[in-house]
């Protein structure tokens, strides 16, 4: 019964299409609030979802993967990760995301850079994550450049959107790209925002009259016309409160600026604020230490604060320590849920918290049909073998626009390599 | 003894400053032996006041493996004073209704830089690497630690009553690593866990050759690592031979004060190694270099206490659990650097089958935080391959096992009767990402209540500051 779904999984996605399927007998949590349905079934076909329900009768010739006793979530999706482009990260050949001496900064665009077959996208997949948002990083500017947003799937082209948004760096951070200081990083801000200006006005006349040792190159300022006319959302990293209110002020010099904030762990001081902007956030529930002086207030209620006082909160991977990988957005999950039980602490509600690595992170950046488990979204979903957010619990069944996804990783084939270390006839080197 | 010797050495030398007629004597007394001290900066820590405590009616995971459910311990006069499927209950004792609610050791953090690098992580107080030679056994981790450090606050509400302090891994040897409380005191003594030993850190692989391989000094390459530590262990050698030559001849009364050696500080470590006193904490990633690491210690007569971070210890665990060689790992950190490539999340579950030591721990202000979840993850991922561990086994990689790994297991890590009462009440399973710890006895004291703001600390750092007083 355990191995049953797993192995039509692996069935299902050798044979590579997608077809009708039916998921059925599970606790279907669809992540639209808290909505919880017993004994649930989601039926894909050809890719989408097309029904959600209690008990719903199996549509003739579907494949059955029965969930009874499991839990069954949307994909969860990282609204922040370094996937695809970076395999490792202390071995710069294998790190894209950032380019410590280029002269570009705004113009770069990571998806070029993706790369599918990367050992990090099955590992990850592995987790239940179907989707990530992937950003630069910054190196000698405040803008870091264009991120995309992929699927995890095995097959196929995994990047589905391209120049999704642009990267900025602005508090301490920021600072010291631009030189040493917040105003710095400030006047290159507003200096990207003029010549992009300058170059929506008149692209010919872009370079006439302007210095050769000029700060935005003539493709960064390109780069930076669809932000400063709202088509291009900006991501923009600040921590503390007083930078959090700074980039809201934005609005009044470019009333069509997106922005979408990362970080932002004194965020809660003033929600207010952010929920008057209607700017969402990207952030983890764990930062609780005062480990900057951007990040004096630093708390675990955060995120229960910020949602409670009406922002979206989607997780994202950034920064941080080794522990923060996307396939830990449940854990992240789960340990805002148990905020709520700390006597002062505010943390989230399951739906809540589920919602911030599925349909928040979809929400934030506009993939309309992600997120939920709604007809007609497309058919990403997880069966897990637990509550998916206790530490525990794990994916036995990962779709992907309907299609089963293999559950090997290279971590598996090692684990399996070295499971018995008793000596065989031939070293370890000859098992596959 | 060892510093009532050198007291005695130290007014002589006042003496022969101040009274300059004083004759010198030819002859040594028993008195008069020249020795190195061994704990020049004793721990000034005592613990705080408690109460006698029942707690009842909760399920208890020993440390050991064992489980009571339902189950008591009681805490008095600083200790653990019985553990049971129920406990006696003496007139006046404090008694908390465990019903719901899990009871377990003090969690031990065998790895920790806290202090060292405290928050707010700023270049000021960024003291955890004397990266200016690869070898720097000479400098204590403890001189670095900031008693300010706000991370000690949130250590302790992740239910961690004892921690190790170590030097960073740019050098091949870092430095002493100090066990501390997670108690705040005015200096680090007043938080050092009382007699417990030194270690010494070593580190292998990518960091010391990278540290000094850029700066085009040794080692820049692995053999260069190697290289350089055998001949830092045969210096040691050199000089433990001419330690033990003198005091071998200061007791047969044929050697003067004035004959000892010159002090060495850097060697009187490694000394200490040699002599079984200081062990030695290796951060070593990868399988092979643990097995170099190994025969290092083999060739220079040491033995390694544990392999922190040990990213491929389930490719040795075998051989680890035949040198009786602790693991300190991480549950699921992979790929940051080339030498963590192949870190997989059965590696905790893998070195535990194989019958090796494992410890969970976290090397990160962060992840010192909850533990517990990261043995839980660990837990899972094992069960998950079909190594059938329980959550009574999986609390051992979290008190018992860092606990020996500290030289401190016959004081903590366990609620056996007679130990320190180190004690965390949860208000789920520890194992449950819902789990928090309520309250954190240390020594039968209650130093952590989530309830109350009395009883949860602040650091100086923090007064005043923006979001100062909130639960965290």
């Amino acid at each position: 019964m355990m191995r049953f779904p797993l192995l039509l999984a692996v069935l299902l996605a050798t044979s590579g299409h997608a077809a009708t399927i039916a998921i059925t007998g599970g606790t279907v949590l669809t992540a639209v609030a808290e909505t919880s349905i017993a004994n649930g079934t989601v039926i894909i076909r050809d890719g989408r979802i097309v029904a959600v329900g209690a008990g719903l009768p199996v549509p003739a010739g579907a494949t059955v993967i029965d969930a009874t006793g499991k839990f069954v979530t949307p994909g969860l999706i990282t609204a922040m990760s370094t996937l695809g482009i970076v395999e490792v990260e202390g071995v710069r050949q294998t790190n894209d995301a950032s380019a410590r001496t280029t002269p570009f900064s705004a113009a770069i665009d990571v998806a070029p850079a993706i790369n599918p077959m990367s050992s990090t996208i099955a590992i990850e997949r592995q987790g239940g994550v179907t989707r990530a948002v992937v950003g630069p990083e910054i190196s000698n500017e405040i803008f870091g450049g264009q991120g995309a947003i992929i699927s995890l799937a095995a097959t196929g082209d995994i990047v589905m959107a391209r120049r999704a948004f642009q990267f900025i760096e602005l508090g301490e951070d920021g600072a010291r790209a631009a030189g040493g200081s917040r105003p710095a990083a400030w006047l290159n801000l507003r200096n990207g925002f003029a010549e992009a200006q300058r170059f929506a006005r008149n692209p010919a006349a872009f370079d006439s009259g302007r210095d050769k040792d000029s700060l935005i190159k003539r493709l960064d300022a390109e780069a930076l016309v669809p932000v400063v006319d709202g088509r291009v959302p900006a991501v923009v990293h600040v921590e503390r409160a007083s930078d959090i209110a700074a980039v809201l002020g934005l609005r009044a010099e470019f009333p069509k600026l997106r922005i979408i904030l990362l970080g932002a762990r004194e965020g809660w001081l003033v929600a207010d604020k952010i929920v008057a902007a209607k700017v969402p956030v990207i952030t983890l529930s764990l930062f609780d230490l005062p480990d900057a002086f951007e990040t004096l207030a630093s708390t675990r209620s955060n995120v229960g604060r910020l949602v409670a006082a009406g922002v979206t909160v989607g997780f994202g991977i950034f920064g941080g320590n080794s522990g923060a990988q996307p396939r830990n957005l449940p854990y992240f999950a789960g340990n805002a849920v148990a905020q709520a039980a700390v006597p002062g602490g505010v943390g989230l509600t399951r739906g809540q918290a589920l919602a911030a690595i599925t349909a928040a992170p979809a929400q934030i950046f506009g993939m309309t049909d992600l997120g939920t488990l709604e007809a007609g979204k497309r058919g990403d979903v997880v069966v897990w073998d637990g509550d998916p957010l206790e530490l525990t619990s794990a994916p036995m069944a990962v779709l992907i626009d309907g299609v089963a996804q293999p559950m090997t990783s290279r971590q598996l084939q090692l684990r399996d390599r070295y499971r018995d270390l008793t000596p065989g006839a031939l070293p370890k080197a000859y098992s596959k | 003894m060892r510093n009532i010797t050198l007291f005695a050495l130290l007014l002589l030398a006042g003496c022969a400053t101040t009274a300059s007629k004083k004759p010198e004597t030819a002859s040594s007394k028993p008195g008069d032996i020249v020795s190195i001290p061994s704990d020049p900066w004793p721990s000034t820590y005592k613990p705080y006041p408690g109460v006698t405590t029942v707690i009842q009616n909760a399920t208890v995971y020993d440390g050991t493996g064992k489980v009571f459910s339902p189950g008591a311990v009681r805490l008095e006069n600083g200790k653990i004073a019985e553990i049971g499927a129920s406990v006696a209950v003496p007139a006046g004792a404090t008694v908390i209704d465990g019903t719901g609610k899990f009871v377990t050791p003090g969690i031990i953090d065998i790895h920790s830089h806290l202090g060292d690098y405290p928050s707010p992580g700023v270049d000021a107080l960024s003291d955890g690497n004397e990266a200016t030679s690869p070898a720097r056994p000479e400098v204590w981790a403890e001189h670095s630690v900031w008693p300010q450090d706000a991370g000690f606050a949130r250590a302790l509400a992740g239910g961690v009553t004892a921690f190790h302090v170590l030097p960073g891994s740019a050098n091949l040897f870092g430095g002493r690593g100090t066990t501390l409380k997670t108690v705040y005191g005015r200096s680090v003594q007043d938080m050092k866990f009382p007699g417990a030993p030194y270690s010494l850190k070593m580190a292998c692989g990518e960091n010391p050759k990278r540290v000094y391989g850029s700066r085009n000094q040794m080692p820049q390459t692995r053999m260069g690592n190697i290289a350089y530590a055998r001949q830092t262990w045969a210096d040691a050698t050199e000089y433990k031979r001419k330690w033990d030559d003198y005091t071998r001849k200061a007791k047969a009364g044929t050697a003067k004060p004035t004959d000892a050696p010159r002090r060495d500080l850097a060697k009187d470590t490694l000394m200490g190694v040699l002599n079984g006193e200081i062990l030695i904490q290796n951060h070593c990633y990868r399988a092979d270099e643990m097995t170099n690491m190994i025969a290092m210690a083999r060739e220079f007569g040491y033995k390694i206490t544990a392999f922190h971070h040990a990213v491929e210890s389930y490719k040795i665990a075998d051989i680890l659990a035949k040198e009786g060689i602790c693991s300190a790992m991480w549950a699921d950190w992979y790929g940051f650097k080339m030498e963590s490539y192949d870190g997989i999340r059965e590696n905790i579950a893998l070195v535990d089958q194989a019958g090796a030591c494992a410890i969970v721990h976290s090397d990160d202000a962060d992840g010192i935080q909850r533990l517990n979840q990261e043995a839980a993850k660990a837990m899972a991922a094992g069960n998950r391959m079909g190594l059938g561990i329980t959550p009574e086994h999986a609390m051992i990689w979290l008190t018992l096992n860092p606990a020996k790994g500290l030289g401190i297991a016959d004081r903590t890590g366990s609620l056996e009767p007679g130990k320190m009462g180190d004690v965390v009440l949860w208000n789920a399973s520890p194992f449950s990402v819902y789990a928090r710890p309520e309250r954190v006895w240390i020594d039968g004291a209650l130093m952590y209540d989530w309830a109350d703001a009395r009883r949860r600390p602040m650091a100086d750092f923090e007064l005043g500051q923006p979001g100062a007083g909130d639960p965290k």
